[in-house]
């Protein structure tokens, strides 16, 4: 786990590589538990009310069928749904969590199962304290069910499609005319800074227009003091311009090196 | 040392979208469709990935790419990994004659460990009834029990006011009472075995109690006809729920064991589950004797038939726990391995 950040599970793989897993809060977890109470309730209260219809046929049938339909939703819903949905219930899907196994493989049913009814001891003695209370001190964010059937909740990433890196390198950079203070900047910037630009600009959509302008003063600003720029190459240019001919410089001409 | 990131990704991405549409065919499929030249350029898809995430790793730290690139190698590793995990076809009948009473007798210790703390219960319940009457009232759960048992015995037999219409009714609410309780004997577990331990205790002083409360007012032939039609099932249905409670706890415990806490939980999971199930079968049927046969008492059906009845379904429950699935016990052990 790296300080910091939200709990990750690091999974490395036999070939070598490692790749993160963002570990579900007890906070997200426990909305897309009501969620998933709410609907468990409304879906009761559908079946027994439809159920009841029967009762001009036969009381005894109708609520022997109630008896099993309450039975069926309230311990079948998550194992269902977590097994066709691969770890995905209504609840999780609206807060974007999902179950996996905690070494990153496709989930058993054993597995989805054991997790679901062992959450009549994770709800002990009330509103899930035991569950919740194992969820907050566990290293894994695992509730007890979790922890016997090897599973954890993440938070899936968004995936989006790999463009938006080329949509921050302008059209032009007129840095590119003077190639040996390209050289110089990268040689003396580092790749902490590098970084911080380049996700300065991938998220420059997201910021508030002030906080926007300070950002990029401050980003151009430090890159103004590695290397200075003839003025017919900064003539012109906002901040914002500066960095984004920054990023382009630093990103661009280092295929060879890294190949 | 900075990756042109930009070119990296458009010459990657093209691999990384086929990889994609591969994964995301293979999460949907219930079973590996791959043929073996499929799967070789799958994996080398996947490899193709992964060497590029670890370049990414080392050469750049872009968060969309980085982002993109740990969920695709994610994904394709649990495809590619789990390929023996893949779905099999269920067969209910072989799972209930054959894996359901081979785990049972995988785990007999556990089983016989919940005998015999049930056992003491019940010579508790009968202890505390036998030296003080008062202690009737504390333990027997129903108002029906607290009464003295030949009044009872003479209500039944007269037909009482049972309502014949609401059998199928009882029999349901018997089954997922029933069942709810088997679950959470064995979810009980989890506190080191514990409250299993006690759940079966406490279910045993109730049954001791009332056995010895029958027996001390003359009526073992009533009780008998009453309770083991569908006892002669359900006690040994709640008898192998704690079981699995007691396995659970000992794969907690891990006394004894080398392994560390994950690989014990994976090592019973399997056989935590087709105990439950197969309880939760059992109790089916107990569930409909209990509301179909067990509330018929004499003269409408005599207790001689109803003791025979129960006789004949714990001998047969017994040679179905501790015989059948014989024969395929080294193909499953095949299959396991």
């Amino acid at each position: 786990m790296t300080p910091g950040r939200a709990r990750q599970l690091v999974i490395r793989t036999p070939e070598g590589v490692a790749f993160a897993l963002a570990l579900a809060g007890p906070i997200a977890r426990f909305l897309a538990w009501l969620i998933d109470t709410l609907v468990t309730v409304a879906l009761i209260l559908v079946t027994v009310y439809l159920l009841l219809l029967l009762v001009v046929v036969s009381p005894s049938v109708a609520l022997a069928l109630v008896f099993l339909a309450v039975f069926v939703i309230s311990f079948g819903y998550g194992i269902a749904l977590e097994w066709w949905w691969r770890g995905r219930t209504i609840g999780k899907r609206v807060l974007g969590l999902r179950v996996v196994d905690e070494q990153g493989l496709r989930l058993t049913f054993p597995q989805v199962v054991l997790r679901n009814l062992l959450r009549v001891a994770d709800m002990l003695p009330a509103l899930y304290l035991v569950g919740g209370a194992a969820c907050a001190v566990s290293r894994r964010s695992q509730r007890l069910g979790d922890l016997a059937a090897g599973t954890v909740v993440i938070r899936p990433p968004k995936t989006p499609a790999p463009e938006a890196v080329r949509a921050v390198a302008g059209p032009f950079n007129s840095f590119r005319r003077h190639p040996h203070l390209e050289a110089r900047l990268r040689q003396r910037a580092t790749r902490d800074a590098a970084e911080v630009a380049l996700r300065a600009l991938l998220r420059r959509d997201q910021l508030e227009p002030a906080a926007r302008v300070a950002l990029f003063g401050e980003i151009a600003d430090h890159f103004r003091q590695l290397v200075s720029f003839p003025p017919e190459a900064t003539g012109g240019l906002s901040d914002e311009q500066y960095v984004r001919n920054v990023v382009d410089s630093l990103f661009r001409a280092r295929a060879g090196a890294a190949k | 040392m900075i990756v042109d990131l930009a070119r990296f990704v458009e010459r990657e991405r093209p691999y990384w979208r086929r990889l994609e549409k591969s994964v995301a065919r293979l999460e949907e499929a219930p079973a590996w469709p791959l043929e073996m030249n499929d799967a070789l350029t799958l994996h080398y898809l996947y490899e193709r990935a992964a060497a590029a995430l670890n370049r990414i790793h080392t050469f750049s730290s872009d968060p969309e790419v980085t982002g993109y690139l740990e969920s695709l190698v994610a994904r394709a590793y649990a495809v590619i990994h789990s390929a023996d995990r893949r779905r099999r076809r269920f067969r209910p009948v072989r799972w209930f004659f054959g894996t359901f009473p081979r785990t049972f007798r995988t785990h007999a210790r556990a089983f016989a460990l919940a005998t015999a703390v049930t056992l003491a219960g019940s010579a508790l319940g009968a202890f505390a009834l036998a030296v003080d009457d008062e202690a009737k009232g504390v333990i027997m759960p129903f108002e029906g029990l607290k009464g003295d048992p030949s009044n009872r015995v003479e209500q039944e037999e007269a037909g009482g006011e049972d309502d014949q219409q609401l059998k199928t009714a009882f029999s349901s609410m018997l089954m997922t009472h029933n069942t709810r309780v088997s679950i959470i004997a064995m979810a009980l577990g989890l506190t080191f075995g514990v409250g299993t331990i006690l759940l079966l205790f406490y279910n045993g002083v109730i049954l001791g109690a009332v056995v010895f409360d029958y027996l001390r007012a003359g009526e073992g032939v009533f009780l008998t006809g009453w309770l083991l039609p569908h006892g002669a099932v359900e006690i040994p249905a709640i008898l192998i729920a704690g079981q699995a409670g007691l396995v659970l706890a000992s794969a907690i415990i891990g006394r004894g064991a080398g392994d560390p806490l994950k690989v014990r939980m994976r090592q019973v999971l399997p056989g935590l589950v087709t105990l439950i199930f197969g309880v939760a079968v059992l109790l089916v049927w107990a569930g409909l004797i209990e509301a179909f046969l067990s509330q018929y008492h004499h003269p409408v059906l005599p207790y001689w038939l109803k003791i025979s009845f129960g006789c004949v379904e714990l001998v047969l429950l017994g040679l179905f726990l501790g015989l059948s699935g014989r024969r395929g016990a080294a193909e499953a052990a095949e299959e396991a391995a």
